[in-house]
């Protein structure tokens, strides 16, 4: 028989807090974790703004554990806060029987910010040279500035599965560990593919979700060349504004959320509390093109529908999905498009909304929120709300549970994460049933 | 659980520093040729060590559709070994891809599924264009001390070509392999140092023998051919930084005198698909792929564990995946990037596992020919692992012929060993991160 897998412990850091249930009641108030960049100076920026993660010390979690993870990057410091509140919220705890060899971590980490005032410098001095020429760039003068000026430690943390290896060494997971980067899927890929992990019989526990931070220079120059992001300055708040006519791209979010995945005998055996069951994942490709979604959603339908298959429930039995919804023009169409495709007649009765409304996209980390998101829903019967929707857009035209959290039973729920460069990702997670 | 299917390797594509392709790369390590030399594509002099291990030219269009070179401006140079190798890979598969039916050397149309067809790719971090983004970055400063994020934002960022972040999202290796062979099934990016690559073909073998893609592409690709990635390392006090002279024994796996690793490019993809799939086809297979194990060093992040655990950890769950004992194991192929601590740590992790035994095991390590190459180096050590299963010739080691006293691997230091291989191991492990992986190949048998 299938070994099944089951979510035991939640835990995240975002830009509405960092407990579980102080952030879930914001969400289904409907507030907004949108405000101006303070994280550097972006103010002549095409967007001005982001969601950042305020008021934040890793202390607060791991006490004087926190000296252990020194240097760590904003990255690794939110995993190691978020699966602190995942591993507590769990019950779990190393000196009762558990065996580190059968506790892996799978995460979606980003690359760690890079140290950009010394990179700049570096950079500058290497223009710098007799022929006053960037290209080619004076190696020379760039090497004497660069190893006199990195940092070691901050440039080893800028590695993408640092944050896993911190998450490795603090809960002694000595079984696998995995990191994925998937760009904006990756963290619904890493979940979906630690309940593999599971299900194969290569671990009892996964430690997993996903982490990231783009807040930085180089990240929102990177985003708003590529013109995805929202360039509403004078009216923030109300920028991320995902399946409305008026969106004009997303809000650059940051955070974490981890995920505590166990095989079902080994949470039964422990009398864990048992939050709900991962059922279905789904991964394809569009293999398409390197700058845009496939025009029909090719990909993110077969997603879907794999996600579906595979966890044995027909789209008629899906309560509520947890759209990627970024308020890019593109995805919100394409998605809607998707679903429609997936789900038939039924997809105008599916409500469907995205808490990038509220929170902003964490990108690598966004699944793994979402997901969360998705647990508290089935366990509080009640849905959060896509804020500051406003104006029907033709092409969008589902229940995207506008401005208000809603009441209702969810016993399904679908996930769906979808990344640059066509990479698509799709949970299926039911309440729990024995 | 449902009966699994078996998988097997019918395509190894290989770009490497020793050659492109895997002939030239077999041959070459064969020939004792070492591919580390001094630094061509820059001018290394500022640094300590001037010395990797770097592609030998190529031609991009040799390798993807003519109607596709238009995105080589949209590729890191970690996309195109990436795209390099796959293209490489089908070849050697006899599958005809869409790229190869767009090239016009397939007769008819493609001969496999897309929708069956996945990918799973390892990447490194991808290292910014440096020339691009200093002449940008350039644009706000007065001075190396005096840049202006203020006139960044407003106008120096408009010098970076639109699409300039699509080029270092490690996804992106993926992403131009799926479009140009046009492989839409489950597809992963595993970032996870000198680990990704056997990751990636692990994750890979799993997801082929439940069912959820009967072909998939699969290793890694990295290139640390670059200022800021031997910049790095030599913060890191990782490299050997006196051996500008001799590049040929510059690294020197398990050596009694090793003195650091030497960096590189390369990587290498495979492809993996269900016995029935092959056999359908009439592919020639190099292995079967048996076994898979991954585990962690929670020892600490970034430093060897001295017991080497993460290391047994990874073979013997391997091993018991492939359901054989160390005793039946015919090669191993250790990872040894040549740095004192990190190799006793291996070996430690191998001598727990084979114990005494270890000694009568012919072993390969390629390391010293092809230098460390990040994600892809574990693609190129299982692709050589492969062929040497095939062909029953063990390939010598370069720099290994003056062993550390703990070293049991029994090595060809000279020539090529011949030995009947049924089963061969290989290890790979992230140098930071935790990450170690060990993958099981046994000679193929009806």
């Amino acid at each position: 028989m299938e070994r099944r897998v089951v979510i035991t412990g939640i835990g995240w850091v975002t830009p509405l807090g960092h407990d579980i249930e102080g952030v879930w009641k914001r969400l289904l108030a409907g507030e907004s974790g949108v405000g101006p960049t303070t994280l550097f100076d972006a103010h002549t920026f095409p967007t001005t703004f982001s969601a950042e993660v305020r008021g934040f010390r890793l202390e607060d979690f791991l006490g004087p554990g926190a000296e252990a993870h020194g240097g760590a990057s904003r990255n690794s410091r939110f995993a190691l806060a978020a699966g602190e509140l995942a591993w507590r919220h769990a019950g779990l705890r190393n000196d009762t029987g558990l065996d580190p060899t059968r506790v892996g971590v799978y995460l979606g980490g980003g690359e760690g910010p890079l140290d950009f005032t010394h990179f700049v410098h570096a950079a500058v001095a290497g223009c710098r040279n007799d022929a006053n020429a960037c290209i080619p760039l004076d190696t020379i003068r760039w090497a004497q500035a660069a190893l006199s000026l990195l940092d070691p430690t901050h440039e080893l943390e800028q590695e993408p599965n640092l944050a896993a290896g911190h998450l490795a060494v603090r809960f002694n997971a000595q079984g696998p560990s995995f990191n994925t980067l998937t760009a904006c899927a990756a963290s619904t890929q890493a979940i979906g593919e630690a309940t593999h992990v599971i299900r194969y019989g290569d671990a009892e526990v996964m430690i997993s979700g996903g982490t990231h931070s783009m807040i930085h220079p180089l990240g929102v120059t990177g985003f708003n060349r590529l013109t995805a992001l929202s360039t509403r300055n004078d009216s923030y708040a109300t920028a991320s504004r995902p399946f409305d006519r008026s969106r004009d791209g997303f809000v650059l979010g940051e955070g974490a959320g981890i995920l505590i995945l166990e095989e079902l005998e080994h949470a039964r055996a422990r009398g864990a509390r048992i939050l709900a069951e991962v059922l279905g994942y789904g991964s394809t490709a569009d293999a398409f093109r390197v700058t845009d979604i496939h025009e029909e959603g090719r990909g993110a339908i077969a997603a879907m529908r794999a996600a579906l298959a595979g966890a044995g429930v027909t789209p008629r039995e899906i309560d509520y999905i947890s759209a990627h919804g970024t308020g890019t023009e593109e995805n919100d169409k394409t998605e809607t498009m998707a679903i429609r495709a997936v789900f038939g007649e039924r997809a105008r009765e599916v409500p469907v909304s995205s808490v990038k409304s509220m929170l902003g996209h964490l990108i690598a980390a966004a699944g793994a929120v979402e997901l969360i998101t998705c647990v508290l829903a089935i366990r509080d019967g009640i849905a959060p709300p896509t804020i500051n929707y406003a104006t029907p857009d033709p092409n969008c035209d589902l229940d995207y549970i506008p401005n208000q959290a809603r009441r209702m039973p969810v016993r399904t729920a679908l996930s769906n994460s979808f990344g640059f460069g066509g990479q698509n990702d799709t949970l299926v997670i039911r309440a729990f049933e024995p | 659980m449902a009966d699994k299917r078996r998988v097997v390797v019918t395509g190894l594509g290989v770009a490497a520093p020793v050659g492109i392709g895997i002939e030239p790369f077999w041959d070459a390590l064969i020939e004792k040729r070492c591919g580390i030399r001094r630094i061509e594509s820059f001018d290394p002099g500022g640094f300590t060590t001037q010395i990797a291990g770097e592609l030998p030219p190529f031609q991009l269009g040799d390798f993807i559709p003519k109607a596709y070179r238009k995105s080589a401006k949209v590729m890191s140079r970690d996309i195109m070994v990436a795209v390099v190798s796959a293209y490489l890979a089908v070849r050697d598969a006899r599958l005809n891809t869409k790229c190869i039916v767009e090239r016009g050397e397939a007769e008819g149309g493609p001969n496999i599924d897309s929708t069956r067809f996945g990918a799973n790719i390892g990447a490194g971090l991808v290292c910014a264009d440096l020339n691009e983004l200093s002449a940008a970055l350039n644009t706000a400063a007065e001075a190396p001390d005096r840049f202006s994020l203020a006139t960044w934002g407003v106008e120096g960022m408009n010098n970076l070509t639109p699409l300039w972040l699509l080029k270092f999202l490690p996804n992106m290796l993926a992403c131009h392999v799926t479009i140009v062979h046009d492989a839409q099934a489950p597809s992963n990016t595993i970032t996870c140092g000198e680990a990704s690559s056997h990751l990636a073909i692990g994750e890979a073998f799993r997801t082929v023998a439940r069912g959820d893609a009967d072909v998939c592409i699969c290793g890694g690709a990295e290139s640390k051919i670059n200022p800021m990635a031997l910049a790095r390392p030599t913060l890191w006090r990782r490299l050997n930084y006196d051996a500008n002279a001799a590049p040929n024994t510059a690294c020197r796996p398990f050596a009694a005198d090793r003195r650091g690793m030497v960096v590189a490019e390369g990587g290498g993809l495979v492809m993996l698909e269900t016995l029935e799939h092959a056999r359908a086809r009439g592919a020639r297979i190099y292995a079967e792929l048996v076994g898979f194990g991954a585990a962690t060093n929670t020892f600490h992040r970034s430093l060897p564990d001295p017991e080497g655990r993460a290391t047994a950890l990874a073979l013997r769950h391997a091993l018991r995946d492939a359901g054989i004992a160390p005793t039946e194991v015919d090669l191993v192929a250790p990872f040894g990037v040549g740095l004192q601590e990190q190799d006793a740590s291996e070996m430690a992790g191998w001598n727990a596992t084979f114990g005494e035994r270890l000694s009568a095991i012919p072993a390969l390590c390629i390391r010293g020919a092809v230098g460390n190459a990040g994600a892809g180096s574990g693609a190129m050590d299982f692709a050589a692992t492969a062929v040497a299963l095939h062909r029953n010739t063990v390939p010598p080691s370069q720099g290994t012929d003056r062993p550390d006293a703990a070293c049991r691997f029994r090595f060809a230091h000279h020539d090529p060993m011949d030995a009947p291989i049924r089963h061969a191991v290989t290890h790979t492990y992230a140098l930071a991160g935790g990450q170690h992986a060990a993958l099981v190949l046994r000679k193929f048998v009806e």
